[in-house]
C-alpha cells in the first residue's frame, strides 16, 4: 500500500460512513453536519487527485455555502432538539433495497468492465490553464457553457429571492 | 473510485426515497451531485488526463446544484410560511 492509496481508502471510508450517517440520523442538524463532513472529504480527494482549484471550490461553494444555506434553512423551519420521525418500515425497505440492488449492480457492471487509459501526456490543472480554458471560444474553450451558467445562476438567484419574497404584490 | 461514488449515488437516491423531510430529501439530492462529480473527476485523472473535460463538466455541475439549492431553499421556506411544516406528507395541496 503506498501512501496515495492509503489517503483514497481513508477519505472513501469516511465519505461512506458519514453519508451513510446523514441520511440516517434522526437529528437533522447532525445530518447537515455529517454532509459537510462527507463534503470536505471529497474536497480531499480533489486535492489528492490534483484539481486543486476544483478543492477550493468545493470547500468555498459546498462546505461554505449550500451546507450554511442548509442550515439556515433547518434553523428557520424546526427546533434544533426535535428528532424527525423514523422513516416508515416500507420506505426504509424499498429505499434499502433499491440503494444495495443499484450498488451490486452497477459495481459489477464497472468492475468487468477494462478502462484504457489513453497515452498522451497529462496536462498540467494549474489556475493559468484552467482560467485560459475557461475563457477560451477555442476547440478546447469553455466560454459558452461558463457564460450560460452565470446567467442561470444569476436568474435563479433572483427568482430564489423572488420566491422567498414575504408580501408579494 | 468509481465505486465510491456508486456508493455515494446509491446512498443520496436511499436518503431521496427514505426521508420525510424537504431538507434531508435536498441532502440526498446534494449527495447524488457529489457522486457524480466524484466519477467525472476520476475518469478525467485517471483516463483521460491530457483534457480537462471531466473538471470543467464538474465545475458547472457545482454551480448547478448552487442553483438548485437556493431555489430549493426558498421554495421549502415559502412552504413552510403556508404549511407551518416541511414534511412531504403534509404538503398535499397545490392550490388553496
Amino acid at each position: 500500500m503506498t501512501g496515495p492509496k492509503i489517503i483514497f481508502f481513508v477519505l472513501a471510508a469516511a465519505i461512506v460512513v458519514f453519508s451513510i450517517l446523514s441520511i440516517t440520523s434522526r437529528k437533522i442538524l447532525r445530518a447537515a453536519i455529517y454532509l459537510l463532513f462527507v463534503l470536505v472529504a471529497m474536497a480531499g480527494l480533489y486535492y489528492m487527485m490534483n484539481f486543486q482549484f476544483l478543492a477550493s471550490v468545493q470547500l468555498i461553494l459546498y462546505a461554505g455555502g449550500i451546507v450554511v444555506l442548509i442550515i439556515f434553512s433547518i434553523l428557520l423551519t424546526s427546533q434544533i432538539n426535535s428528532r424527525l420521525d423514523p422513516p416508515r418500515i416500507g420506505h426504509l425497505v424499498s429505499g434499502a433495497v433499491t440503494a444495495v440492488g443499484g450498488i451490486v449492480l452497477a459495481s459489477l457492471t464497472i468492475l468487468q468492465f477494462t478502462f484504457k487509459p489513453t497515452d498522451m501526456a497529462a496536462i498540467d490543472t494549474d489556475m493559468r490553464t484552467i482560467g485560459l480554458q475557461l475563457l477560451d471560444t477555442g476547440i478546447h474553450g469553455y466560454a459558452l457553457p461558463f457564460e450560460v451558467i452565470s446567467i442561470l445562476l444569476l436568474a435563479a438567484l433572483v427568482g430564489s429571492i423572488f420566491i422567498a419574497q414575504k408580501n408579494k404584490t | 473510485m468509481i465505486v465510491l461514488s456508486t456508493i455515494v449515488f446509491f446512498v443520496g437516491l436511499m436518503g431521496v426515497l427514505i426521508r420525510r423531510n424537504l431538507i434531508t430529501m435536498l441532502m440526498g439530492i446534494e449527495l447524488m451531485l457529489n457522486a457524480v462529480n466524484i466519477n467525472f473527476v476520476a475518469f478525467n485523472h485517471y483516463l483521460f488526463p491530457h483534457r480537462l473535460e471531466g473538471h470543467f463538466f464538474a465545475l458547472i455541475v457545482m454551480a448547478i446544484a448552487a442553483a438548485e439549492a437556493a431555489i430549493a431553499i426558498a421554495l421549502i421556506i415559502n412552504i413552510y410560511r403556508q404549511f407551518a411544516t416541511v414534511s412531504v406528507d403534509d404538503v398535499d395541496e397545490l392550490k388553496y
